[in-house]
């Protein structure tokens, strides 16, 4: 692999945890989150100082899980009150919120110029692509694991009618706010590798155009599946880097491709697998 | 018998609409007791209020003599309250089974640490299958919820109901929708389910059904308790019959 393929390989990796993430408290537990990114940069920016403050890998990247999924139950607090389109314009303007302030801030988060110089994790390249594909394979099975438990029972129910959830006893607003910490903190662990990959951030890489990719990312895999998640991400990372055409019109691209999924296929490609499976049942059936 | 729901003084307003005017009512411990009234009379609102899916303006509800009207909806469940909806509102993501399965297994949801240290759905969904043929969908348990037909929906949601093991069990027109027989094969369902101890409140329209499983009435117009006792002599009150069966009568001889 040359250090092109490395590094795609390692965004894809990144963007698998934070689609995974954003996967928990959309797919998962039903609620819409159209401000992912600022979670993506919360985590960055704990790394950035918290490394140039002279910290170890570990620890910082564990804090920037905590300190992410903090502030993501406190989003989440926040917006309790509200349900879908209310709750897609909320967690819009806590994007807007955190844009606001990483570019406004020059002395700590240094605004628009971002932070430079940030120490190296000290790995080779190859072994960082190891490390992020390891915690993305442990992000995937922790996925798997919650959508087996009773907590994914749970989830579903009140993704799928809150109202009805609470009369069966659940206690939705708790739920409510462990997808957003836990979602969030995978956010903030995405972000923080990717601040040691780049070594570099600035607060454009956290823009709301980052939320929406994310969130194509999830919508055109298919919300709520894993594998469906895996392989947009891979799909949306990738055919970007394959055509310039799609390169240059990377945003037409998401926007055509998330406006598709949802008016024709609202399951995604999970979905358009699992009714391809149904009629080739039937179609078997029928012989 | 003793007072298992002491409903005092709930009024609710929505703006200028008065749901519900200063109604009281009790409910004894195993009693079947028929709320009824013409539509808008309010009784919806006030299973809603009774279950705090709506919060009343005023209102004093005591289950089992605990204070409940200040609790959350899902506190009022997990203490014994379980309601079924008049249009029914199963769990699309779901098969019939794992949508009783969940009300089965709801103390595994308690807590979020509980929840997620839970993996195992083998005993609920065996109990979720025997609900099921109880109500009398046995056969449909592993389909999905879409594309079944309103009766089968109707049945699932007393079913998924009774899975909480519920203290008192609200049924909201269950027999709405369902043709003669059926209504009468579905009320002999409850009535079955009152007989072993369940007590039961429930709206209904269809008076027939009403007057047969009944032990007592509660009648509801514009908001106001206008009546309440033994079916035969509310049946025999006339501004219960000017505000309701004068409407219905005919409609329930049919």
């Amino acid at each position: 692999m040359g250090i092109y393929e490395l590094s795609l390989a390692t965004i894809v990796g990144i963007n698998i945890i934070l689609a995974l993430g954003l996967n928990l408290i959309t797919g998962y537990c039903g609620q819409i989150s159209l401000g992912h990114a600022a979670f993506f940069g919360t985590g960055a920016y704990v790394v950035a100082l918290m490394a140039k403050a002279g910290y170890p890998a570990p620890i910082n990247l564990v804090c920037a899980m905590l300190i992410t999924g903090g502030i993501g139950i406190v989003v989440g607090v926040a917006s309790l009150r509200v349900r879908h389109d209310f709750l897609a314009i909320t967690t819009m303007g806590v994007g807007f919120l955190f844009l606001g302030i990483v570019r406004q801030q020059d002395s700590v988060l240094g605004g628009e110029m971002g932070l430079s110089g940030i120490p190296s994790i000290g790995l080779e390249k190859p072994a960082f692509l190891m490390l992020v594909l390891a915690v993305a394979a442990l992000c995937t099975l922790f996925s798997v694991y919650i959508k087996k438990s009773w907590m994914g029972f749970a989830f579903d129910a009140v993704a799928t009618d809150e109202d009805t959830a609470r009369l069966l006893t659940v206690n939705v607003p708790v739920y409510k706010l462990t997808a957003f910490a836990l979602g969030t903190a995978m956010a903030g662990l995405a972000g923080g590798l990717y601040c040691y990959f780049t070594r570099f951030i600035m607060p454009d890489d956290f823009g709301f155009i980052t939320s929406i990719s994310v969130l194509s990312m999830v919508a055109v895999g298919g919300i709520g599946s894993v594998p469906g998640v895996i392989i947009g991400t891979m799909l949306l990372t990738l055919l970007p880097e394959m055509s310039e055409f799609l390169s240059d019109y990377k945003l037409f691209f998401y926007g055509a491709l998330l406006f598709g999924v949802m008016r024709f296929a609202p399951d995604g490609l999970a979905g358009v697998g699992s009714s391809l499976r149904g009629m080739l049942k039937r179609s078997g059936r029928a012989v | 018998m003793s007072v298992l729901l002491d409903v005092h003084n709930v009024t609710m307003h929505f703006g200028g609409v008065h749901a519900l005017t200063e109604v009281s009512f009790d409910v004894q411990d195993g009693e079947f007791l028929s709320l009824i009234g013409p539509n808008g009379a309010g009784k919806t609102t006030m299973l809603r209020a009774i279950t705090g899916v709506v919060s009343p303006q005023n209102a004093s509800i005591k289950l089992a003599g605990q204070a409940i009207e200040r609790l959350a909806t899902h506190r009022r469940a997990a203490l014994g309250l379980a309601m079924t909806n008049q249009i029914v509102r199963p769990f699309n993501s779901m098969t019939l089974r794992d949508n009783v399965a969940l009300a089965v297994g709801h103390q595994r949801v308690a807590t979020v640490f509980r929840a997620i240290t839970a993996i195992n759905r083998d005993t609920e969904r065996k109990k979720a299958g025997e609900l099921l043929e109880m109500v009398g969908i046995g056969d449909y348990a592993d389909q999905e919820v879409l594309g079944q037909p309103l009766g089968r929906l109707k049945r699932l949601e007393v079913a998924r109901a009774l899975a909480l093991k519920p203290k008192l069990l609200l049924l909201d027109e269950p027999l709405a929708g369902l043709n003669h027989i059926e209504a009468a094969r579905f009320a002999d369902v409850v009535v079955g389910i009152n007989r072993e101890g369940l007590t039961v409140v429930m709206i209904e329209h269809n008076l027939g059904e009403v007057l047969r499983v009944s032990d007592r009435l509660v009648v509801l117009d514009n908001g106001r308790k206008i009546a309440e006792g033994e079916p035969e002599s509310v049946m025999r009150m006339p501004h219960v019959r000017a505000a309701y069966v004068g409407k219905e009568a005919d409609h329930a001889a049919a």
